[in-house]
């Protein structure tokens, strides 16, 4: 079973090559934000896919939130998210106290400026696992204090 | 309740999934920025360096090992401690040159490799390099400098895949000018 630890490092690498190749070209920080987030959407697809093959259908759009926050979250992150606040027309925040990918960074408010290469897979991970299940989003987060992060789903009908 | 078990084992074999699948989409990434394999080889080689030089001390703080004496014992602990901490899979150490410097590694599965299908247009690309940048660089920093190639590859075709390791020299320890 790979090591948390060994993802770990494989994430930290890729957001590493990504931005050091767009030093050569002329891009800017959005557009690696961009690249970051389509891979991240292509991993979730491929893991969610993996991950419900025996699960019961979902009854509604709140169950597949909820199977994100327990089962797909513990699975990636071995932990559950720690608060889902919605309000009921389609938009979702998903509170994690004690982000994996952010808990090495800092433990509080340096390097905030960094924190949101280091979110942008993760937010194309959710984006990719929802649509695989059916269900288009926009997914972004926000970090005012780390390792405390807030991914917001925002479903497109 | 069963349900629970295998709740937990397809957890583990989920956060393998997230490795295996991250892996093939910066493989991807990379062929599409390269134009040659070569190129997309020796950037996976060098992050792979770049992680090996941080996961070495990962993993010397998780595991109890202490120094290894000689070359065969560094093999041991490679395949035997470190490929089954962080990929699961204990890859076999065989065919030692006569004076010890070389060995091989076989993995009966790579688990970087699954769902993998390499391309026809794809023909030198070392898919796994990654390994070896990181055995490479994860050696560098306890003082050996080694070469890792790969003899044989399951996805262009052969039955197992064998890393080949070669002792190069042993680093010294450069102290700066001045110290005794």
């Amino acid at each position: 079973m790979a090591d948390d630890a060994l993802f770990q490092f494989l994430h930290n690498e890729v957001i590493q090559y990504v931005y050091k190749s767009a030093e050569n070209g002329e891009m800017e920080n959005g557009r690696c934000i961009t690249k970051l987030e389509s891979m991240g959407f292509r991993v979730g697809q491929g893991l969610i896919e993996r991950f419900t093959k025996d699960t019961a259908r979902f009854k509604d759009e709140l169950d597949i939130m909820k199977f994100i926050c327990k089962d797909f979250w513990t699975s990636v992150f071995k932990k559950q998210i720690d608060n889902l606040r919605t309000n009921h027309q389609g938009i979702y925040v998903l509170q994690d106290n004690k982000f994996r990918l952010l808990t090495q960074l800092s433990a509080g408010k340096q390097y905030l400026e960094y924190a949101p290469k280091y979110l942008a897979f993760t937010c194309g991970l959710v984006r990719g696992g929802l649509s695989n299940l059916g269900v288009k989003s926009i997914v972004t987060a926000e970090v005012s204090v780390m390792p405390a992060c807030k991914f917001q789903v925002m479903i497109q009908k | 309740m069963s349900r629970q078990s295998n709740r937990t084992t397809d957890s583990k074999k989920m956060n393998s999934e997230l490795f295996t699948l991250t892996y093939g989409a910066l493989v991807t990434q990379l062929c599409k920025d390269y134009e040659n394999d070569e190129e997309v080889n020796k950037q996976l080689d060098k992050m792979g360096y770049n992680i090996g030089v941080r996961l070495i001390e990962d993993f010397l703080a998780r595991s109890s090992v202490g120094r290894c004496h000689d070359f065969r014992e560094t093999a041991d602990v490679i395949a035997k401690v470190a490929f089954k901490m962080y990929l699961g899979i204990t890859p076999s150490v065989t065919n030692w040159s006569p004076a010890g410097d070389e060995f091989s590694l076989i993995l009966e599965s790579n688990p970087l490799v699954d769902f993998v299908e390499l391309p026809d247009n794809h023909n030198s690309l070392i898919y796994s390099n990654l390994l070896c940048g990181v055995l490479r660089g994860a050696l560098e920093m306890v003082q050996m400098a080694v070469d890792v190639r790969f003899a044989q590859d399951t996805l262009r075709g052969d039955n197992v895949t064998e890393i080949r390791m070669k002792f190069i020299k042993r680093i010294e320890e450069n102290l700066p000018a001045g110290d005794e």
